[in-house]
């Protein structure tokens, strides 16, 4: 666990960048540090490894006191990811990986194998190793610096900003990449971003901090969302708030209503008559899984790929109330499609019945 | 044309003490030592004032002042301000070395202080936030990432050092500028074409030379792939030749 | 003090034909250095070739060279006329790569809005991308002017007269004021033609002392 007590950081000049902050990042969770430029939320991540020094309060790691220790070595102790990857431009990407265990004194194969076995479990390609960063996309880079960050496998990992300068498809790969990888590894991490909607997606608990380094709220996303502190949290979060929120409650056992259904190359004739004068027809394909909608009555031949439309989402039996009402509004027949671990159709569900769902349980989300 | 290919043709100019291996053998001693000492005080320079970041305006301005001194007028005042207090043949040899290393020193001090300050700040942070203390950072990451710079300002200041000994010859001293400044003084042309051949050749394959140790010293990851604007600026800071 | 007082008429000739000698070389170099740079940047096949061609001649000494150019000019060896070669070669040498590097950094975007808007190509170099190149051109410029000016001393030794035979007289005759002369007369001169270029460069690029909005 790492804790702020009191923590103030005054730069050359008296600005304010750090006011007082007190906060606790448990042990094997995330905590995001989150807010507008000038929040102190950088130099709040850079006091921990000292890569910056508080002007006053404590900072501990599992209740030793950094001040006490030696910066360099407090250091090699941090997995440490910034924003441009930083990665060492005239080494190779297995030597990248290898520094901080090559700085502990491992020996060097002992250090490569485990730079081999960084890279498999970010996902890159054994051969990319050989290679330097600069022939590698930036998604790529940045989980090169995860993975060299990982390397001496430290309990705490410090990121500031680690996906912000790559595309928003990428962005959201290598998310959902660290939560997976986050979820075997279970570090003590501080994440910092200014995206309001990545501190949501990754953290275990956010803090909220305004200008002049101040905690606005500490909290777990879903109750940030149902209970802004104040009014410059709630303009941070941004709109669809109550939306967002029930992203973090799982669906009850709602009502599911058994779908008639024609397989993928189902005659015209068959569709009409499975349809029984319904607008909307689902079509699944042989394995049973949902393929799309589609309009019995304009049919002349066959149901054919190109007839289905496929602008519905597929909602998980299980998963969270937003996907299944996002199910529900997104499909053409506004019949939410429900789907089992494997893909398979279970059947549908009305966006009533979710809301009514919603009603019952109103604390839910709150609480 | 004829003249020159006679002169260097003549057995009789490739012997003796003032043959020309002899010469050859002078002038690369002469712009050996001034290299090796003026890289002694330039890089650990240009990587303290890099690394730091104090002086930096000094530097600016110390190496676009120097390219403004004429060479021959230096290395002359060199050598009637201290040849004097000196016996022999060290009375031409320790000013025309000093000016050399003078000329030699800004550019390999321009090179090596451009190559540390364009270091990207990403890498610094992260060693520093691995736990690299200051001299490793500077040894493991700065340095490394620094020499193809360091090797410009280096090759820079050797193409400076071959021209100037060259001229080191109007202040008697050995050298192939020697064949240059006799065969004026005898109205021999081909002896003048010859030896300026000579100096012509061994200036490109000193570069050569030097370009060949960058290649094996500088990592491939540092290859420019961009034509990056850095290098750019570089080009116009650090480029002398008299 | 005194010899200067003495030998002003002197030390001026020697001045005018030193800043002819050097600003010539400089003229020529800029107008054979603007195409081929062009070329450097637009194909970059070539690029590799015309930088380090021009690069090799620029290895070589300039004495071997003001020696080595009645070989190829076919004129006597105190002809002034080899000094201004070999320094145009020297400027052309020094300029492709900074033409080169000045084009490129005119940012493609500023390119395909003129393409756009319908500017032909050679309308579109000479009015857009060249004027946004100058201040790049210009620096490369100023670096050539006070080298040339440096080197053209040197052709003293081989009796072409300018200012570096006020070095080659003071040297033979054991006596400092004209070479200390000589030197401060060099150095002015190169601050001059650099502050010229300078100047020049800012004349023709308003754009860039307007302070932008804070």
């Amino acid at each position: 666990m790492i804790r702020f007590t009191d923590v103030t950081k005054v730069y050359p000049g008296g600005t304010v960048a750090v006011g007082g902050l007190s906060l606790r990042a448990p042990s094997g969770k995330i905590t995001v540090l989150v807010g507008p430029s000038g929040c102190g939320k950088t130099t709040s991540l850079r006091m921990i490894n000292r890569m910056i020094e508080p002007t006053s309060g404590t900072i501990e790691i599992d209740g030793r006191d950094t001040s006490g220790l030696e910066p360099n070595e407090l250091r090699r102790g941090i997995g440490y990811v910034i924003q441009s990857g930083g990665l060492f431009p005239h080494r190779t990407i297995l030597d990248n990986i290898a520094t901080v265990p090559l700085l502990l004194g491992w020996d060097r194969r002992r250090a490569r194998a485990r730079a081999h076995e960084l890279l498999e479990r970010v996902g890159l390609a054994p051969e990319l190793g050989r290679r330097y960063p600069n022939q590698l996309s930036g998604g790529q880079q940045q989980r090169v610096g995860v993975a060299r960050a990982l390397a001496a496998d430290p309990p705490v990992m410090l990121m500031d900003e680690p996906f912000s300068a790559v595309d928003p498809v990428v962005r959201e790969q290598l998310q959902d990449e660290f939560l997976r990888l986050q979820a075997d590894i279970g570090k003590t991490i501080v994440f910092v971003t200014h995206d309001i909607d990545e501190a949501i997606k990754l953290g275990d608990q956010v803090a909220v901090l305004r200008v002049g380094g101040t905690l606005a709220q500490l909290a777990a996303p879903a109750d940030l969302l149902a209970d802004p502190a104040d009014d410059f949290v709630a303009d941070f979060l941004g709109r669809d708030r109550g939306y967002r929120g029930l992203a973090f409650t799982e669906a009850p056992a709602l009502p599911v209503t058994r779908e008639p259904t024609v397989r993928l190359g189902a005659g015209a004739d068959e569709a009409r008559r499975v349809a029984a004068g319904e607008e909307w027809l689902l079509v699944v394909d042989a394995d049973g899984a949902p393929a799309g909608w589609v309009r019995p009555s304009a049919l002349v031949a066959p149901v054919g790929p190109d007839d289905l439309h496929r602008g519905g989402t597929v909602a998980r039996v299980g998963g969270s109330l937003r996907a299944a009402l996002d199910a529900a509004l997104s499909a053409p027949s506004r019949r939410g499609v429900l789907a089992d671990d494997d893909g398979r159709l279970v059947g549908t569900v009305r966006a009533q019945d979710v809301l009514a769902e919603i009603e019952r349980e109103p604390s839910e989300a709150a609480s | 044309m004829n003249l020159l290919w006679t002169w260097l043709a003549d057995p009789a100019h490739w012997q003796g003490d003032d043959g020309i291996p002899v010469r050859i053998a002078e002038h690369l001693a002469y712009s050996g030592v001034t290299l090796l000492l003026a890289a002694a005080i330039g890089v650990p320079l240009g990587l303290w004032v890099g690394h730091t970041g104090r002086g930096r305006v000094l530097v600016v301005n110390l190496v676009n002042g120097m390219r403004s001194v004429p060479t021959l007028g230096l290395l002359f005042v060199a050598v009637l301000v201290v040849g004097p207090l000196l016996a022999g043949d060290i009375a031409f040899v320790v000013p025309a070395i000093f000016v050399l290393v003078v000329l030699a020193v800004p550019p390999i001090l321009a090179g090596a202080y451009a190559g540390v300050e364009g270091v990207d700040p990403g890498a610094r942070d992260a060693a520093r936030g691995m736990g690299m203390r200051p001299l490793e950072v500077l040894a493991k990451v700065e340095v490394p990432c620094a020499l193809p710079l360091i090797f410009s300002g280096l090759r820079s200041a050797a193409l400076q050092v071959v021209a100037t000994a060259t001229l080191a010859a109007s202040v008697s001293l050995g050298g192939l500028g020697r064949f240059l400044i006799d065969g004026q003084a005898y109205r021999d042309y081909g002896q003048m074409a010859g030896g300026a051949l000579l100096v012509a050749v061994l200036a490109m394959l000193v570069d050569l030379v030097l370009a060949g140790v960058q290649r094996v010293a500088v990592s491939p990851g540092l290859a420019p792939v961009r034509t990056s604007r850095r290098t750019g600026r570089l080009s116009r800071l650090v480029p002398t030749t008299t | 003090m005194n010899w200067l007082l003495t030998h002003l008429d002197e030390v001026g000739g020697l001045m005018v034909t030193h800043a002819v000698l050097s600003v010539i070389p400089l003229v020529i170099g800029l107008v054979v250095a603007v195409p081929l740079g062009w070329l450097a940047w637009r194909y970059r096949l070539l690029r590799t070739p015309l930088v380090a061609g021009t690069g090799l001649l620029y290895t070589i000494p300039s004495l071997a060279l003001f020696i080595l150019m009645p070989l190829v000019l076919g004129t006597g060896i105190l002809d002034p006329l080899n000094v201004v070669v070999a320094l145009s070669v020297y400027t052309v040498a020094l300029l492709v790569r900074t033409v080169a590097d000045g084009l490129a950094s005119v940012p493609d975007e500023v390119l395909q809005a003129a393409t756009a808007m319908g500017i032909g190509p050679l309308r579109r170099f000479f009015g857009v991308q060249l004027p946004l190149a100058v201040p790049v051109i210009a620096a490369g410029l100023r670096v050539a002017a006070v080298s040339n000016v440096s080197i053209v001393s040197v052709a003293a030794l081989l009796g072409i007269a300018q200012l570096g035979s006020l070095f080659t007289d003071g040297f033979a005759r054991n006596f400092l004021d004209p070479i200390i002369v000589g030197i401060v007369a060099c150095m002015v001169l190169a601050l001059a033609l650099d502050l010229a270029i300078l100047a020049v460069s800012r004349a023709v690029t308003p754009w860039l002392r307007v302070g932008s909005p804070a």
